[in-house]
Formats: C-alpha cells, structure tokens, sequence
C-alpha cells in the first residue's frame, strides 16, 4: 500500500473524468473499503463517458495537470447500452491526435472501472500517479496556455490588416 | 452575483478525524461568490438540515455547496431541503469529502488540501448552475410482466387485483414455469400442483389479464410511463378463439413419441399438445419440426377430428404492439445442463459424472417429474433404463454451483433443501430403500428449513457424506460412486441405482439478449441486476422495469413470491399517479446553431433525437433540426460530446459548468 507520509520533490497533479454509474460508484466503494491511495487525484463526475469531450483532456492539460484519467463502465454495461463505446472509439482517435501533437500518451489513461471494483480504483489511480511522478511535470501545454495569450494580441502589419478588412 | 452558501459536515468523525473541517469552511469562505460558509457534526441529520434552510433564507443565498459524503448517498436528500428553503433543488451540489476524500487518505494535511480543491471545485461549478424545471411526463397505467412462472404470476395477479391491467408474455404454450413441475414442495411438503394451479386458472380468468403464451418480447420502445413493446405471438397452429380445448386431436395424433420437455423428455408426446394437462390455457400447440402435415404435407388428422374446426395450419407468426408504464421481468431458470455444452458457453465442465451418458444419471428436476403423481411414471421413482425401482440411490450436491474453476461462484441456494426434500421423497416411494448423499455444506436458513433438513437425516434416514465424489462409472447395471468422506477422513464407495445430481441454477438461455432488448443491466452469469442490492431489490436501474423471481438470482419459491409481491407495489406506487416527474438531467438542441447534421441521433442509444422542421410563417421550410424528446432522453449527453457544431447540450453537465471545475484547479 502507497505510503502518503512519503515525501516527493514533485506531486503531480491528475485529473480524473469519471462515469457516476461505475467508476465513480467504484471510487465510492474504495472509500468505503477504506482503502488508500494517493491524494493527487480529482475527480469529475459525468453521467457517462458518453458525454466526455476530449476538450476537456486539453483543457485539463491547459490549467495545469499532469496526467488525466478517463475512465467508466466495462464494454457492455453501460448504464446508458453504449455511450462508453462511443467513448472509446472518441478517445481511441483523440489518442492519435494527442501523439501526433507531441504529447507523451502515458500521461493519458483509459481504464473501466465497475461500481463494484474499489480495488481497481485504487490500483489504476495509483499507476497514473506514480508514472506521473516520474515523468516530471507536463510542460507543453503550459506553454501552449502562454503562447495561446500572447497569440491573442494582434502584432504584425498583416495580420492588423486582414483584421480590418473582415 | 451568487450568494453561495457552503456547508461542511463532519460525519461524525468520519471527515474531521482527517479533514480539518474549521479550516477548509475559513477557505472556502474566502473564494469570490460564497457569502456564508460553516461546519457542522451531522450535516444530514434534522438540526443540520435546519441549519442549511435557515441559512439559505437568512443570508439569501443563491446556490448551496454540501461538503459532506458522496451524492450517491445524500444528493435527494439536501436538494429536498434546499428546495424546501425555497431555492431550486438544482442549484444545489455536493463535494464528496468523504468516500473520496477522508476515507482514503491518512495524511491531514493531504487530505485538507484535497478537499479544499474538492469544495473549491463544487462552488465554481454550482456558479454556473441553471434552475432546471421539474419534468413530468404522463403514466400508463398497464403493466407488461415478461415470464409466467410462479414470479410472473404473482406480479401479474397483485397488479390486475389493484385494477390496473397487465399484459402477461410468456414464451412456451403454457404459463407456470418451474413450479408446475414440481412434485412436492419444501418445507411444507405441499402438492405444487395444488397450489400453483389455482393460480394459474385465476391468471385466465381474470378479466384484468391479457394472455400471450407462445410468445415473445420482439421490441421495447420508450421510457418509464410510456413504454411500448412490439410482442411476437408464434403459430400455434390453432386457433385459440375456436378451440373448446377438448383434446379430441392429441389422442388421434399418430406421432406418439416425441420427448416432452415439461417431463425432462422423459415423458412422451404428440405433435400436437399441451405440455402438461393442466396447462394454462389449455388450447395445444402443433410442433411444426415434429408434425408429418408439415413435414410431408399429409395427416391432417387432427383437423379432421376437431369439432369446432379450430386447427389451422395456414397461421402465421403475428407482431402485436401494447403500450405498457411499467415492465416486470421474471423470465426465471434454466438449469445447469449437464448432458451438453451450450455453443459459447463459458461454464467449463459439462458432462460431468456421466450426465448424458449413462441413463440413470439423472438432474433434480427429472427426479421431480418422477415423483410427480402426473408426471411420466404416475409418482413412482423408477429408472429412465429399465423401469426399475432403485434400492440404493446417491445424490451428489453443488454440482456446478460453488465451482470457482469452472466458472460458476455462486451457491445455487435451493439444492441443499430440494435434495434433502427428494431423500423424503424417495423415502415415502421406496420404503426399503436407501438414500445418500454427498454434499459440502448443509445451507438452510428459512423459516422451519432447517428442521427439514435435519428431518430428512434423523426421520427419513438418509446418510450424508461430507465430501466430493472424485469419480462415478458405470458397472453392470449399477452406478459406482466413489468418493470422500471428509468428515471421518476415509474412502466410500457406492454401488448405486440410480444418480440424482443437484445441478446449478442458471439464468435462461438467452436473457442477455432480452436485457439488451430492455435495456437493463445483468451480471457476469447473466442474471440480472437491480438497482442496488440492499436498497432496490426490485428495481432496475433502468426506470419503470422491475424484476421478480429467479432471473435476478437463485431463489426458492416464498422468496420468489414476496420478490414477485415487492414488483407489484413498486408498479402500483408508480400507478397511483397520473404524472411523475423525473430528473431534468435531458439534452437540449440550440436550435439557431444546428445544422441538421444528426450526429447525435445516430448516438443516442435510446432514440430520444427526433426531426424537426423550422418554417417561416409563410409555411416555408427553412431547416429541419434535431429536437431531443425530453420523456425519451435518459441524460447520458454522449449526443453533446459527439456534436460537431456544438448545438446540443445536456442540462445539469453543461460545458461551461464542467470547464468551470476544470479551471478552478
Ligand atoms: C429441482 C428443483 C426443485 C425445487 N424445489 C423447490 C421446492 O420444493 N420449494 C421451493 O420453494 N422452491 C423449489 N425450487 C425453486 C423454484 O423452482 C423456483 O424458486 C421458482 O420456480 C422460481 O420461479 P420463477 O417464476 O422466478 O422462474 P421460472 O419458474 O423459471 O419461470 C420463468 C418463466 O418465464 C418464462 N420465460 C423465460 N424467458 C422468457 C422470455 N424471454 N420471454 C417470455 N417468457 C420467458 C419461462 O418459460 C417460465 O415460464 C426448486 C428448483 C429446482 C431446480
Ligand atoms: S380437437 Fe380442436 S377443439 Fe379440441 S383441443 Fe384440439 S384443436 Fe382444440
Ligand atoms: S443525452 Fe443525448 S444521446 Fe443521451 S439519451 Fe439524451 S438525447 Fe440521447
């Protein structure tokens, strides 16, 4: 069991986009089982990973995570029949996108996790942080945040004049 | 600006033993927007309620942030006294403190961090809350019960007697289910037939009850109030308005022989038939595989004999469509079989002690027909080979239940109470002969269940041998049964009649197919789940479908009934109004951004996306849009993840409040 009085020079911080039905109930049961784990982890709660736009995982980047953490029901016990299929087929392409970017995918993790497994919760939870912590902090889109307001500002000739003639 | 109001409990200890509440309601406190911000011991109790309504009122708050358990627990709960207080119940949220929180980490530091950002989060979401109105949505008052055993029958009969109308489906030509196979019944020893017959006249003959045997749920559309399902009613070769139910044609039909199912084949039939005379209703059936018109086009014996001109080899299978508010599933059992391995099949481990292969190993329920007063042998325990009556007969338990490594986990529940009710039995028939039995464990909690267990050893004589049996042949024309007796520590050997084996109660064969057909959710084994198992026994999380009896897990018959009881006045909670309301959790299409693409209606699993057209007021179509119908809807929002143009958006998970947590972080 992760031990939390251990002292790391860089806590990372992970942002977890979860489905109410399973996951989320699954977190629920890891807190009820009293189990352990790192303390880096926030949770949103979605009705479904249905409803998870790959948005979101840039965002999260954006505001400064350091891993994000997709996860819902099992193929095939979708409270919903098939928005997690959706999900998967969305986050397999959006995964491709994210590499072709530059972005290291072991930042990124996909896991199903039932209302009934509080253990894997914990276990997947754990893995995301501890690979996190290693890899050190996500820098790229932290740039990208600053780029995006310096970018904002309208500064060369020709671009001042495309803007006036619209 | 809001006027946020943060309220964070202590659970007892349960948060403040690792959370320092004081100092997360002081920083909260001071995040923009939160006019009021306080701890509490027991946040969920009366005086805390009261504490949260007196606040919203006093302070005039806007939105309400709950730091306490999981809203899984306690969402209904403060957004019932928020509304209370007169605020929007929507404008309330909770920071789930506690299962995600204080619960899993021991370092308070950590962990008041943590829940800090947790509520912090919560405040910056709840900002963007709408007021969302209730939805209420007109109730059918009919009920659908899928599955005649005795489940379907008791729901059916409860729910007709409160007035409402039921649709009852069943799939083979008659209802009863297991029930009616039975010979005798634990704990009491009461004829099956006796007490579940009555039930079954009283299912035809109410006029609150529409029957379809020999039929089968083809599609189910709609949602809690308004389901409709398209049922497919097989030909049964006769019409059932015509027959007078005589039986003049089964007595002339030359095919004799034909397995009848309902006696575990070993009992003999026409082609065309009734399962079991008491079959409810007593109209037969003609079994097209097995019928020489059919297979030869000549006979029509039977048509020639039928008085009233009721055989009709012409009809068709029909689809009818019933509107229906509430769905009862109780589709039942099958068992374990033994002799073969279904195709796909995940169980490993068929064909076990020569099930299949030698004749006079039988399963529980063929033993049941055997004992049976109208069953294929007159009640008489006689062997499938010869017809003799075994002296010595073994029965082996747990087969297949309790058997991690072959795939099956669960205890089957009622085999350790049938086998001793058989040992009875066989008693009663054979009084010089012997029964043993091989079992694991004796489970028999119930009312007076284990008295009857302990009867069956100390009055009826049978000898229980705590163990497996490790190999069973055939020798002669008796059965040798080895196996160990784990209690004494030592080898027995049986030269045995006959072999009964307790096999697992499984789900039926095809309930899969049916839950995706209902959308309703099922476990590893296929039997299907309720909502929550201690809470909701009988609902699914799917709303307005309900299940009874043996198809949400192995049960006996009085745990079946009161199951089936539960379902019933769950529908007639549901009955007793005209309108309900639901969560407004639905997507909304903004119209003006739209293009019509229909993305979202190729995902939406639940047809909520309809199309609609926009026309300008000379009557000129200027676009068809997509339009989500708020009753269909079930809030799942995989339609606003997928839209290209943005244009649909799920109430209660908007992006603004779900980019509003992100960059609270
Ligand atoms: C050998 C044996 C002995 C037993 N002895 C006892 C006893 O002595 N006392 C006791 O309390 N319990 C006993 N039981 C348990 C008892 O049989 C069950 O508790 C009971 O039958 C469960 O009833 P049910 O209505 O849930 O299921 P079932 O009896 O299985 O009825 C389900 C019905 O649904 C129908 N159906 C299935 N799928 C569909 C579909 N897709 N569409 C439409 N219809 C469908 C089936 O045809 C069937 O009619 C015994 C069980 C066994 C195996
Ligand atoms: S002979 Fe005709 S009326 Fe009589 S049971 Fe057969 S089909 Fe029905
Ligand atoms: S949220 Fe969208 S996809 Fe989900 S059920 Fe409603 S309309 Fe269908």
């Amino acid at each position: 069991m992760h031990s939390e009085n251990q002292k790391h020079d860089f806590e990372p911080k992970i942002i977890a986009f979860v489905c109410t039905w399973c996951t989320y109930a699954g977190a629920d049961l890891a807190g009820t089982s009293r189990m352990q784990y790192p303390s880096n982890v926030r949770v949103l709660k979605f009705p479904c990973t249905g409803r998870i736009d790959p948005v979101f995982i840039l965002k999260a980047f954006q505001q400064g995570a350091d891993g994000v953490l997709v996860s819902g029901c099992h193929p095939g016990d979708c409270h919903y029949i098939a928005g997690n299929f959706h999900a998967r087929r969305r986050f397999a392409a959006f995964r491709k996108l994210l590499e072709f970017i530059g972005v290291d995918l072991g930042r990124l993790a996909f896991s199903w996790v039932s209302a009934a497994e509080g253990g894997k919760w914990v276990e997947v939870v754990t893995d995301l942080t501890e690979k996190v912590r290693a890899m050190g902090p996500m820098v790229e889109f932290k740039d990208l945040a600053l780029e995006e307001q310096w970018s904002g500002v309208i500064n060369t000739p020709e671009l001042q004049e495309a803007y006036d003639a619209i | 600006m809001s006027r946020i109001g943060v309220f964070i409990c202590h659970c007892g200890e349960n948060i403040s033993r690792t959370v320092d509440v004081e100092r997360v309601a002081e920083e909260v406190g001071r995040l923009p927007g939160v006019a009021f911000s306080t701890d509490y011991k027991y946040m969920c109790s009366d005086p805390g309620q009261t504490l949260v309504k007196k606040a919203i009122q006093e302070q005039k708050l806007s939105h309400v942030v709950v730091a306490a358990c999981s809203p899984r627990m306690h969402e209904k709960t403060f957004r019932k006294a928020v509304e209370a207080a007169g605020l929007n119940p929507f404008l309330c949220e909770m920071a789930n403190i506690r299962e995600h929180c204080s619960w899993v980490h021991e370092n308070r530091e950590e962990a008041t961090v943590k829940a800090i950002d947790i509520v912090g989060m919560m405040v910056e979401r709840v900002k963007k809350n709408r007021i969302l109105p209730t939805i209420t949505v007109p109730v059918t008052k009919r009920a659908l019960v899928i599955g005649g055993g005795i489940a379907g029958i008791q729901a059916a009969l409860d729910i007709a007697d409160c007035g409402h109308e039921v649709i009852l489906v069943e799939r083979e030509p008659s209802i009863g289910g297991h029930m009616a196979q039975l010979s005798e019944t634990f704990p009491t020893l009461d004829c099956s037939q006796c007490i579940m017959t009555p039930k079954m006249v009283d299912v035809a003959n109410h006029p609150k009850i529409k029957l379809y045997t020999y039929s089968e749920i083809e599609l189910v559309e709609g949602y809690i109030g308004n389901f409709q399902v398209t049922i497919k009613k097989k030909a049964r070769s006769v019409d059932e308005d015509k027959c007078t139910g005589c039986g003049v044609c089964m007595t002339k039909c030359p095919q004799k022989k034909i397995p009848n199912k309902f006696d575990q084949n070993i009992g003999m039939r026409t082609a065309i038939y009734v399962p079991f005379p008491q079959a409810v209703p007593n109209t037969p059936v003609i079994d097209r595989d097995n019928c020489t018109w059919f297979k030869t086009g000549k006979c029509g014996v039977c048509q020639k004999v039928c008085g009233p001109g009721a055989i009709d080899f012409e009809q068709q299978d029909t689809l009818i469509v019933e509107a229906v508010g509430a769905i009862v599933v109780s589709t039942g059992f099958d068992l374990y079989t033994i002799a073969e391995k279904p195709k796909g099949s995940p169980i490993k481990g068929y064909g076990e002690f020569g099930h299949g292969k030698i004749p006079d190993v039988i399963d529980g329920m063929t033993f049941e027909r055997l004992a049976s007063a109208s069953g294929p042998t007159g009640g008489k325990i006689l062997r499938p080979s010869d017809g003799k009556e075994p002296k010595q007969i073994v029965f082996i338990q747990c087969v297949g239940s309790r058997a991690r490594e072959k795939g099956i986990s669960y205890c089957s529940k009622v085999c350790c109470m049938y086998t001793a009710k058989h040992t009875m039995l066989y008693h009663h028939k054979v009084h010089d002969g012997q029964a043993y039995v091989f079992f694991m464990d004796a489970r028999t909690p119930g009312k007076s269940y284990d008295e009857f267990w302990r009867r069956s050893i100390e009055e009826e004589e049978a000898v229980y041998i705590r163990g497996m049996v490790s190999r069973l042949y055939q020798k002669g024309d008796k059965i040798v049964v080895m196996g160990n007796d784990i209690s004494v520590g030592v080898q027995v050997e049986i030269e045995a009649d006959m072999v009964v084996l307790a096999t697992a109660i499984q789900p039926q064969k095809g309930a899969d197919a049916l839950a995706q057909k209902l959308g309703i959710s099922y476990d590893k084994y296929h039997f299907y789940s309720e909502a929550h198992a201690k809470l909701r026994p009988v609902e699914c999380a799917t709303a307005g479908i309900y299940l009874a009896g043996a198809c949400q897990g192995p049960k006996d018959i009085p745990e079946t009934v009161s199951q089936a009881s539960a379902a019933a006045a769950k529908v007639m909670t549901l009955f007793s109004r005209d309108q309900m309301e639901r969560e407004p959790i639905v997507a909304r299409v903004r119209e003006a951004g739209c293009v019509g693409c229909f993305a979202c209606k190729k995902v939406c699993a639940y047809g909520a996306v309809e199309e609609k057209e926009i026309r300008d007021r000379q009557g000129n179509l200027i676009k068809i849009v997509a339009y989500v119908n708020p009753g269909v809807c079930a809030g799942c929002g995989t339609c606003q993840a997928t839209c290209p143009s943005k244009s649909v958006e799920l109430d209660g998970y908007t992006d603004e409040q779900i980019i509003a947590m992100i960059e609270a972080l």
